[in-house]
């Protein structure tokens, strides 16, 4: 198999979710010498955003964005090892959490997954996570970003909740604040203070990696 | 076992020989921008519409949820209330996660409510079941606590002991105005989840008997043809003990669904109900053609 042919197979496989598949051509791909950037940036990770293209435009609908996913993730259990040893430093590492009283998560996972496969540490805290949680697990991680996901209006109170949990701790200037979910709009996150808004997972990581240069630069890293 | 739910006029039964009780879901500013909007600017007339529709497409209750993004959600909810106990007699369900909304659409409403909802938090049942009893309410208790939505049928029935040991234990409460959500999570994110549902179903009916709703388009999320996905698994739920849903009364395919699995499972006698929705159908299209003819 060509590279060329590799690429565009692992990219048609991770499309409709061939975890088995997916895993066999990304280490078929290793052994050919190519490296974990390359089937990274050249196929996987513009698979996933096709899926969420198609997803957006409502040819692909839920289960079939869940697999895709997790085809993903699969490969990049076997990339992350080698992309710390070629030095490919992760970008910036993100705490996630669902807000406490909402227990949604296909929404949370896939952005998840894009942050991983954008090169971002990601610390999963899943759903219902309190105020107190989310300042534990910040001053134990020392994030970059933290991730606040609602899917209900009930439940999008607790952004406020937790922001003013991280000025109680004195965290909130430590920390870039992303919200999102069904609901939830640029309006609504503006209102709450929070720094960063997105409409779904790829737009998601793409402001992520606007609001970490601004920070950066900044700070003058 | 009965639950019985009323407004000023009309009484709804809830139970295993009843018709199955159809809840509108339609009232609810989730995922309605256009709606948000109205609410937050203090416009309610789009209820009116929500209303209509649901009582022309079968529902025997509303629910009712008024969790609009930067708005003042109990006075929404004290609002909305006695508009829409104005346009039906239905009986209502006040549904919020804020504990002062409940109060405030239970303070307002005439008859006897159903209050969506408590989950097993001990937090959560001390702050909502006080309220649920001060008015008389009955309650939707869902097994869910702050660890977790259990996925295994037997620990959701142990968190259903806990809450109907709490309701009827310490706050008195009747068992039969305790209705459980067994939880219905969107088969496009798990295949095993209404099959997890319908079995959690079928274990709280055999150790309590009590009333069960669920929120059924949450079954069908994220996937096509939703109608026909909810007209499928109500009546699976149904024959297992599921004996009420909060669903999407204005759509006839899940609405004739359930009409039909309340003919089949015995609780519509000489299909009386079947032959007469039958009838009001052929009525209301003669008419309709009578009107495109003229």
């Amino acid at each position: 198999m060509t590279t060329e042919e590799l690429l565009s197979d692992l990219y048609d496989k991770t499309l409709v979710g061939d975890k088995p598949a997916v895993l066999e051509l990304t280490n078929a791909g290793l052994a050919q010498g190519l490296g974990p950037e390359t089937l990274l940036y050249e196929a996987l990770i513009p698979s996933l955003e096709e899926v969420g293209a198609r997803f957006e435009r409502g040819d692909f609908f839920v289960p079939e964005m869940l697999i895709a996913g997790k085809a993903m993730a699969g490969a990049l259990e076997i990339l992350r090892p080698l992309l710390a040893e070629t030095g490919a430093q992760t970008i910036g590492k993100i705490v996630m959490g669902t807000v406490k009283g909402d227990v949604h998560d296909i929404g949370k996972n896939l952005v998840n997954i894009m942050f991983e496969g954008a090169g971002f540490e990601v610390i999963d805290l899943g759903v219902q996570v309190a105020p107190e949680k989310f300042v534990a697990a910040i001053q134990e991680h020392k994030p970059d970003i933290v991730g606040f996901s609602a899917f209900l209006t009930t439940t999008m109170p607790m952004f406020k909740a937790n922001i003013n949990a991280l000025n109680k701790a004195g965290l909130r200037d430590q920390v870039i604040v992303m919200v999102g979910g069904a609901p939830v709009t640029q309006e609504y996150a503006d209102v709450v203070g929070a720094d960063g808004y997105a409409a779904d997972a790829s737009a998601a990581v793409v402001r992520a990696k606007e609001l970490l240069a601004k920070r950066r630069a900044t700070a003058g890293v | 076992m009965h639950t019985i739910l009323s407004s000023a006029t009309t009484t709804v039964r809830i139970g295993d020989d009843q018709p199955f009780a159809i809840i509108g879901e339609r009232i609810n500013p989730t995922g309605r921008k256009i709606f948000q909007q109205q609410l937050r600017a203090g416009d309610l007339s789009r209820v009116e519409i929500d209303v209509k529709e649901q009582v022309a497409g079968g529902a025997m209750l509303l629910d009712v949820n008024m969790g609009t993004p930067l708005a003042d959600e109990a006075e929404l909810m004290r609002q909305a209330v006695p508009l829409i106990q104005g346009l039906t007699d239905l009986p209502l369900v006040i549904d919020s996660s804020i504990i002062e909304v409940l109060d405030a659409g239970l303070a307002v409403y005439q008859g006897k409510a159903l209050v969506n909802s408590v989950t097993a938090e001990d937090e959560r049942m001390d702050a909502i079941l006080p309220i649920v009893k001060k008015y008389g309410a009955a309650v939707i208790g869902l097994p869910n606590d702050e660890e977790e939505i259990p996925e295994d049928p037997a620990r959701r029935l142990e968190l259903v002991r806990k809450l109907i040991g709490t309701a009827t234990g310490k706050y008195k409460i009747p068992v039969e105005d305790i209705v459980i959500d067994p939880l219905a999570m969107p088969v496009g994110a798990d295949t095993l989840h209404p099959s997890r549902t319908i079995e959690t179903i079928a274990l709280i009916k055999a150790e309590f008997g009590v009333n069960m709703t669920l929120g059924a388009s949450n079954v069908s999320f994220g996937m096509p043809d939703r109608h026909t996905i909810a007209s499928a698994f109500l009546p699976i739920a149904i024959s297992a003990g599921l004996t009420s849903a909060i669903m999407d009364a204005r759509s006839p395919q899940i609405v004739r669904a359930v009409k039909a699995a309340d003919l089949v499972l015995n609780r519509d006698e000489w299909g009386a109900n079947w032959i007469s929705a039958h009838r009001a159908a052929q009525k209301a299209a003669a008419e309709a053609q009578a009107q495109g003819t003229t």
